[in-house]
């Protein structure tokens, strides 16, 4: 089977409108949770998140066209164009796929039509509200920039979608039904509408985002896109490019068991499969990027997971402990987007620098997982994983390993 | 109920029976079935229809419920009983 690299990254989300400034944001531990600045905050209880701030569509997109893109549309471009500039390669348009994911598709264009026919009372709503909000928008309009016409389609897997869909590209590329993907996740669902479906669930936390810590409180929005351009080692290296990192393995699992509770033996179906997808065996993981949200119930579910399946060394303080890290409590939880970003975190692990978690108050002995705290923890990594753990018990991990390794 | 002027008929139940009233629909039992002693856990209800719970209160008395779900004993909100739960609607009607 073919081996395949990651050879180009873009992203726009809460910690910076780059790979560059977000690694540097993440490396610093930065938090870019803080008051949202959305209208109508007033009527929500819930009044924290991660905003992409400063974003400036109109810097990256001519009138005409904006009005077709929603903004996880415009966030997935963006990212796109950056992974395929690093890239640097000329792809054969029907040899390439384009598979993103996104749990709520145009939700802030849904919103705005809404509140004009209902709140407002207009007869009519914005005339591509249709193509705005359909949830395979960002795939399309990826497919179109680039001219690529293989295989295009969105997934929806709720806080899995991007691993879903980084996942499938991987399985296309390795089995050489194309050469090269375009793969990643967008989100944007910090809209009035969105944040209030959230807040009837009552796991957002009114204060901040703090993963695995006993002071944990529920988890806090993100919004934002990753995108990736994946291609085959054997292509990446025949014309001298940079290879970030190898996807080694990916595993997706359903714990058939409840539409919002996790379940341990779900997910570490899903770390086990990844492991034994990419022929690496437990001992072998170095680093695991958790699914982290910061609710008491997945933190405690990953945990017991990750016991499952590497024993003694998911706690912390025992020898050879594997170093977690919930970058969520940085970035937000940025739904179907959130798998695509916390990759550029793993990237950063592969390199030697694991970035940290934040807010850790207390350790919970229900989770008492080896959490890179405070600074980022420099680290020989090899093989890490990229765990993603959705709604509705769909779980979905990634094994990446370093580049050369 | 009382009879109106115009011919409608008012209802005019209480807190504690419009409280148990939802409760009752939630956890598919009669009303009657219902003490206020009775602890909310042993009603049957799950986390998820705790949640369903409050929000009918919520819309039916235009209250907000302090209550999240990742730790339901830091709540500034008592549900241990049915009483407890009664008394604190009315504390937040009283509040409103």
């Amino acid at each position: 089977m073919r081996r395949v690299v990651i050879t180009g990254a873009g992203t726009v989300n809460p910690l910076g409108q780059t790979v560059a400034e977000t690694l540097a944001a993440m490396q610093a531990g930065r938090v870019a949770i803080g008051p949202l600045d959305i209208p109508l905050l007033e009527r929500l209880s819930v009044k924290i998140g991660a905003q992409v701030r400063g974003w400036q569509p109109e810097a990256h997109f001519d009138k005409a066209r904006l009005a077709f893109l929603d903004r996880h549309v415009q966030f997935a471009l963006v990212a796109a164009r950056q992974a395929m500039a690093e890239a640097g390669l000329r792809p054969d348009p029907a040899r390439s796929a384009v598979i993103m994911g996104t749990a709520g598709g145009g939700l802030v264009t849904s919103d705005e039509a809404y509140r004009a026919v209902y709140a407002e009372g207009k007869a009519r709503v914005h005339p591509f509200t249709v193509p705005r909000l359909m949830p395979s928008a960002a795939a399309s309009h990826i497919s179109m920039e680039f001219g690529l016409t293989g295989p295009t389609f969105a997934v929806s897997s709720a806080c899995a979608s991007s691993n879903h869909a980084i996942g499938l590209a991987f399985q296309m590329v390795r089995a050489g039904m194309v050469d090269q993907a375009l793969a990643g996740g967008s989100e944007a669902m910090l809209s009035f509408g969105g944040l209030k479906a959230w807040e009837g669930l009552r796991v957002m936390s009114p204060d901040g985002c703090r993963p695995f810590a006993a002071g944990r409180n529920g988890m806090v929005q993100g919004e934002g896109a990753a995108v990736f351009l994946l291609e085959t080692l054997e292509a990446a290296q025949a014309r001298g490019a940079a290879v970030l990192a190898e996807v080694a393995g990916f595993a997706m699992t359903a714990d058939a068991a409840d539409i919002v509770l996790p379940n341990p033996e779900g997910a570490a179906r899903a770390m086990a499969g990844a492991l034994a997808d990419a022929g690496l065996a437990p001992d072998a993981v170095d680093h695991i990027n958790a699914h982290g949200t910061g609710t008491a119930a997945n933190d405690r579910s990953e945990a017991e997971a990750m016991a499952r399946v590497f024993g003694a060394r998911a706690f912390g303080g025992r020898a050879g402990a594997i170093p977690v890290t919930a970058t969520k409590s940085l970035h937000g939880h940025l739904i179907g987007a959130a798998g695509a970003v916390e990759l550029i975190g793993v990237l950063s692990a592969l390199q030697g620098l694991i970035p940290p978690t934040a807010g850790f108050d207390a350790a919970d002995p229900a989770c008492a997982v080896d959490l890179v705290t405070g600074a980022a923890r420099r680290a020989e990594v090899g093989v890490a994983l990229s765990n993603a753990f959705a709604f509705g018990g769909l779980n979905a991990v990634l094994a990446l390993r370093r580049a050369g390794a | 109920m009382e009879a109106q002027m115009d011919g409608t008929f008012h209802i005019q139940t209480g807190v504690a029976d419009r409280v148990i009233a939802i409760l009752a629909e939630q956890a598919m039992l009669e009303p009657s079935q219902i003490a206020r002693e009775a602890r909310l856990d042993a009603l049957g209800l799950d986390s998820l229809g705790l949640v369903e719970t409050l929000f009918a209160i919520e819309e039916s008395f235009d209250v907000s419920v302090p209550f999240n779900a990742n730790d339901p004993s830091q709540s500034r909100f008592d549900l241990s009983t049915v009483g407890a739960l009664i008394d604190g609607v009315e504390a937040l009607i009283a509040a409103r």
